[in-house]
């Protein structure tokens, strides 16, 4: 049985520093599975978010020698052992305790976006149709499992804290899985613009390196979202149609 | 009295998974105020682990299929000890409660025509299971958590209920902390909604996260209400069982659904060995017609990989004990085989199990396009649950009302795979409906006090016993190995009773157990306050068993391996004593109406 030294991030609201266990790990175990080792044999009160532990509900994100990652989807044969492994809580958010962060500007965020608003049904008995090659893409998005990792990797939260200005990766695949929802009637260009700071992404694709679903976000969620600002705000044909047209989301907001 | 802040609603709503979820939805839509209370953040819940699809007779696979098909599928797989009225709720409502969350935005996988796509699963005689690849259960409390955010509703997460608050006889508030601080909140409200899913933590092998320790069955337990059909647990057939970290975790029907076999270490398709009579007429003669099956032939029988879970569960246990197991100790299950027969096998295995394709790979270094994957059964479901009323879902504790895997009774002595996800959205919307109305008749409650002064006491003793004591991650590490060894997959009296003086033991164990550090986000102490719970339900699920002398769905006795028609018309009841002390009883099972009488017959 091998031993890992790990160096794992203690203490409350950002006071705190690296300390160290030393703990055995058998194959196949996960980054998780030592911490919970840890927190049954020497650290009773160690704390970790965690829940389904097979990387389908998001909760145990953190940073793995600096990497953003899930801690129940990294495995401790893919870490070199040989040197002390650190984890510590993601640094885009608030600090609460030990490995646990405030993550509820998610939330907040998340509730700023309008809504899905369906189309009339099709069909007399009340339901839709669509067709499998026009919700692949949708349906990519929404495999999302809200580890906030792309938020945590993101400069603009990361290091710049626009958290007020920018929704941020996350939210921004939100906002495309509804835009592209075959069924959405709503017009979401003027809030991704005004609201939502799309505009302040520079597409360093930092987010889909991180991604643990592997969305493309850059790619297909944010770059297409960018190109609808441009279209709807910026382009000098639709500029010109709009003087004599005024668009609805100009004439509420 | 101990620093606590209150809160008023109307209702409140335990648990925030998918029957909490739409009973909130519900509650909201009543025009009541509603609170929704969570152990973990929102969005995070068990539902998500769903996989498979939500069962509802849609028809859009194949048009044979409807509600009445699906009632008989649902008490045959429930060995009629389901509470019938539940069952044909759930089969008439299932459809309209899908076609409902694709209105909310959900994005189901598609036919042809453009409608919502259904698949196989075990039990259900046509393809009925409504489903995204096989991430079915994250789509559904997305939609329902993106859905209720603009519901007005006020979510309390991270937050765990420590004892519901009475006046009288009536439920009308709850104790609770939230993890954060450790500061205590009083709920006070016209109706509680219990929505906590099930137990799984009681067993070692489970594919149930931290959370389920029982917290819905142990607080209406405690709160007067009555609990039914604790013996029956549902073990999955299929959980990994290598690497050992992992052991447990779930391995989707759905891959038997897409046409996965299951075979022994000879290389055996031992499935089809042992067929039950009640399923003969259903089952695939041989392997090209179960083939035939999966590839959509409507003249064709089911493969028996696609018998109910118990039977398939234990047909697995008999292989392993019989030496015929995986190196890992389980059994094989092989979708790779599909190259046999599709030119874009790898391809297509990727698109239809998207998620166990990484699951596998990412933990076990396993490409299941390629090899077959090593699996055994893992505690999954806990068929028993809180005794309700099947149209209002109120327990037997006025104001006090129960939805989704706390609840009992619509999945007998076995559940259906695909049953669960469409349990939650019918019975959470009749649980919410229901307890708004309640609230609103009745308005609040008095909450008592000193109660409430004693209780904030007993939940932080763990801080204040003595050094030397254990800690409560060692008592439940404990009680989940004596639970899976004795009360677990294959049953005898002896080892059951040795379970119920254990138990009495380990509650002793838990009584002086202490935690370190201080209330802010500490797990120690969040695992000595669901140990209590995870006591009472290990004991209520040990007393049903060794009273059940038969075997039955998921309750099977080596000593007692026949079913006995004599047990075949009674439920079992778990209810608090004048002492405190756990009290069982059978009660006969209410005739069934001639009409649902006569479709079980005419299906048969």
């Amino acid at each position: 049985m091998a031993i890992a030294k790990m160096h794992i991030w203690r203490g409350e609201t950002g006071e705190g520093s690296f300390q160290e266990y030393e703990c055995e790990f058998t194959p196949g175990m996960v980054v998780l599975d030592v911490i919970h080792t840890i927190q049954a044999e020497q650290a009773a009160d160690l704390a970790v978010r965690w829940n389904c532990k097979a990387g389908k509900c998001g909760s145990c994100s953190a940073e793995i020698n600096g990497v953003p990652r899930l801690l129940c989807m990294t495995r401790m044969d893919s870490i070199n052992t040989d040197q002390p492994i650190t984890v510590e809580p993601m640094q885009a958010f608030p600090h609460m305790r030990d490995l646990v962060t405030d993550v509820s500007s998610n939330f907040r965020a998340k509730k700023s976006i309008r809504p899905f608003k369906p189309r009339k049904p099709d069909a007399p008995d009340g339901t839709w149709r669509m067709q499998q090659d026009d919700v692949n893409r949708v349906q990519e998005f929404r495999k999302c499992i809200e580890c906030f990792l792309c938020q945590d990797v993101c400069h603009v939260l990361r290091e710049h804290h626009q958290h007020d200005e920018f929704v941020g990766p996350r939210h921004l695949v939100y906002t495309a899985a509804l835009e592209m929802h075959p069924l959405d009637t709503e017009d979401r260009t003027a809030d991704l613009k005004n609201e939502h700071g799309v505009g302040l992404c520079n597409i360093t694709k930092c987010c889909t390196k991180v991604c643990p679903e592997h969305i493309t976000i850059t790619d297909n969620a944010i770059i297409p979202l960018k190109e609808r600002v441009v279209d709807e705000f910026y382009d000098p044909v639709t500029r010109l149609l709009r003087i004599f047209r005024p668009n609805k989301n100009q004439q509420g907001a | 009295m101990p620093e606590h802040t209150t809160i008023d609603h109307d209702v409140i709503v335990i648990g925030a998974g998918g029957a909490g979820l739409r009973a909130a939805i519900e509650a909201a839509h009543s025009g009541v105020s509603v609170g929704l209370i969570c152990k973990s953040l929102l969005g995070k819940a068990h539902t998500v682990m769903a996989e498979g699809g939500v069962a509802a007779s849609l028809a859009n696979v194949d048009n044979r299929d409807n509600w009445r098909v699906h009632f008989a599928d649902t008490m045959r797989g429930g060995q009629y000890l389901n509470n019938w009225r539940m069952a044909e709720l759930h089969a008439k409502e299932a459809p309209d409660r899908v076609n409902e969350l694709e209105s909310w935005g959900a994005v189901f996988d598609r036919t042809s025509e453009g409608k919502i796509l259904q698949r196989n699963f075990g039990g259900h005689k046509y393809p009925r299971l409504a489903h995204v690849g096989d991430r079915t259960g994250l789509e559904m409390i997305r939609t329902l958590q993106d859905h209720a955010i603009h519901q007005g509703i006020d979510v309390h997460m991270e937050v765990t209920v420590v004892t519901l608050l009475r006046d009288g006889d009536r439920v009308c508030g709850a104790l609770a902390y939230d993890r954060e601080r450790g500061r205590f909140r009083v709920f006070r409200a016209g109706a509680v909604v219990l929505a906590t899913g099930g137990i799984g933590k009681a067993f070692r092998i489970t594919s149930n996260s931290w959370e389920y320790t029982g917290d819905g069955h142990a607080l209406a337990y405690n709160a007067g209400a009555e609990l039914r059909d604790m013996e029956f647990v549902q073990f999955h057939p299929t959980g990994m069982v290598w690497p050992p970290s992992v052991a447990g975790i779930l391995v989707t029907e759905g891959v038997r659904g897409e046409g996965g076999i299951l075979r022994n270490s000879e290389g055996q398709r031992f499935m089809f060995d042992d067929i039950p009579d009640l399923y003969k007429d259903q089952t695939a003669d041989n392997e090209e017609e179960g083939w035939r099956y999966v590839q959509g032939d409507k003249n064709a029988k089911r493969p028996p990989e696609l018998l109910t879970r118990d039977h398939v569960a234990r047909c697995i246990v008999r292989e392993i004990r019989e030496g015929r197991g995986s190196p890992h100790g389980g059994v094989f299950l092989d979708i790779a085989w599909l190259k046999e027969k599709l030119s874009n096998a790898e391809e297509h295995i990727k698109r239809k199990l998207p998620s166990m394709y990484h699951q596998f790979k990412e933990l076990a270094n396993i490409d299941i396009t390629k090899e077959p994957m090593e699996v055994g059964p893992t505690t999954h479901y806990v068929m028993g649950g809180i005794r309700v009323d099947g149209d209002t879902q109120m327990s037997t504790a006025p104001g006090l009302f129960a939805a989704g895997e706390c609840a009992g009774g619509l999945h007998g002595a076995n559940r259906l795979g695909g049953n669960s996800l469409s349990d939650l959205i019918v019975f959470g919307k009749r649980a919410g409906e229901h307890a708004a109305i309640f609230a609103k008749e009745k308005g609040r409650g008095a909450i008592n006090d000193a109660y409430v002064t004693d209780e904030i006491k007993r939940a932080l003793s763990p801080f204040d016993r003595p050094t030397g004591g254990e800690s409560a991650h060692q008592v439940q590490h404990d009680l989940q190995l004596m639970m899976q060894k004795n009360v677990g997959i294959v049953r005898t009296e002896s080892e059951m009773a040795h379970a119920i003086d254990a138990l009495a033991q380990l509650r002793e164990r838990a009584a002086r157990c202490i935690t370190p550090g201080n209330r802010e986000y500490n797990p120690g102490w969040h695992t000595a306050i669901d140990l209590g719970n995870l006591l009472t339900v290990a004991e209520a699920i040990a007393r049903s068993a060794i009273e059940r002398t038969e075997s039955r769905g998921a309750h099977f006795r080596e000593d007692k391996p026949d079913k006995d028609p004599a047990w075949g018309d009674r439920n079992l009841i778990i209810s608090k004593g004048a002492d405190g002390a756990m009290q069982i009883r059978q009660e006969p099972i209410p005739k069934l109406p001639d009409e649902l009488g006569s479709i079980i017959e005419e299906m048969k």
